[in-house]
């Protein structure tokens, strides 16, 4: 009697909670989202950039590759020519609206690899979720970084306690 | 006495937002309300709509790695009876279309939808005979949240984006909870000859 109460009662009960104090044991693996984030992967690809160069000139030539190169047709540009007195690219065109709906977008990073200047970029900023469909039209004065470099820097939380 | 009709309301998406949550000191004096928004939005079950690859991130948004349990949103209910939150993950076929606006319409009244990924949203890549283009054709969405698929912690900023949304939300009545259409619309249309 004693035999069974041991094999189908105490047994199971121990070997259960053996397991619970193993974990116990563990690290902890959660990553505690909003005040602290995990360390991105170095290719992961999120919110697009368009850069400028040292000069602050855009990089933009308004060639429209990136939008051939889109698989799922999200990019829409518009060229227009440089002049002298307005000069916005060192090229001949530069593009006068570059939207992206941000919505469609699948983040594959064709247009990165399609840019011939590396103008559009794909950054770590994860957090684009909004209430509105209509927020989800990037255009190009969203897109374009203030000043050179801006997109090469870490992303940081809109969550993140200062 | 004739019945009053109340205008249709196709999204909620564009309610005005009214209000914050005060503190102050050791008494906090709030209103039936805010409080109830906030008990609101801390437990958010959501309801499991996995239609393709998005659902495999939002099974390991709730595993132990980035653990939806600390938002009060770890319970997946499989009925719509039990759920607050639809979360689409996934593309939605046009046959697909009408089960998700019965399960919609089976759900208790403060209800909310969590467009999860590109082809919920707005139908990605699949531009084609086949798929929805966006599956705020069929239900109103409140949160939409781009990627493909979105990464947990995407998702989980889509949830507290919700659940800042549920708390900045007054509502006058338990009719202005509602977020489906007050009416319901008709395809019928009087043609006029």
């Amino acid at each position: 009697m004693s035999v069974e109460i041991f094999r189908d009662v105490a047994k199971p009960i121990l070997t259960g909670f053996s397991i619970t104090a193993k974990r116990l044991m563990h690290r902890k693996v959660t990553v505690q989202y909003p005040d602290q984030m995990r360390e991105q992967f170095p290719r992961n690809r999120w919110r697009h950039f368009l850069t400028r160069y040292e000069s602050g000139l855009e990089r933009c030539i308004g060639c429209s590759l990136c939008a051939g190169a889109c698989p799922a047709r999200c990019i829409y540009v518009e060229a227009a020519e440089n002049t002298d007195q307005e000069r916005y690219s060192p090229g001949e065109r530069y593009a006068v609206r570059y939207e992206i709906n941000m919505i469609r977008c699948i983040f594959c990073g064709y247009c990165q690899d399609a840019c011939p200047t590396g103008a559009i970029v794909l950054r770590k900023n994860f957090e684009l979720a909004d209430y509105k469909r209509e927020d989800f039209l990037y255009t190009k004065e969203m897109l374009l970084e203030s000043y050179p470099g801006e997109s090469n820097e870490p992303y940081v939380s809109k969550y993140m306690p200062k | 006495m004739p019945k009053k009709i109340e205008t249709v309301v196709f999204h909620d998406s564009s309610t005005p937002v009214l209000g914050g949550i005060e503190k102050g000191g050791n008494v906090v004096i709030t209103t039936a309300e805010t409080l109830i928004a906030q008990a609101r939005a801390h437990a958010l079950w959501p309801l499991t709509f996995g239609l393709a690859c998005c659902a495999i991130e939002m099974m390991s948004t709730v595993a132990s790695r980035f653990d939806l349990a600390r938002f009060g949103s770890e319970a997946f209910r499989a009925t719509p009876r039990q759920a607050d939150v639809m979360i689409i993950a996934g593309r939605l076929s046009k046959k697909m279309a009408p089960v998700l606006r019965q399960i919609y319409d089976q759900m208790p009244e403060p209800k909310w939808v969590i467009s999860m990924g590109a082809c919920a949203s707005s139908g990605g890549v699949y531009n084609n005979y086949a798929i929805v283009q966006g599956a705020d054709q069929v239900v109103p969405v409140d949160v939409y949240v781009p990627g493909c698929p979105p990464s947990p912690d995407a998702l989980i900023y889509g949830i507290m984006k919700l659940q800042e949304k549920i708390k900045r939300k007054k509502a006058k009545s338990f009719g202005d909870l509602r977020l489906i259409e007050l009416t319901p619309r008709t395809l019928e249309t009087e043609v006029k000859v």
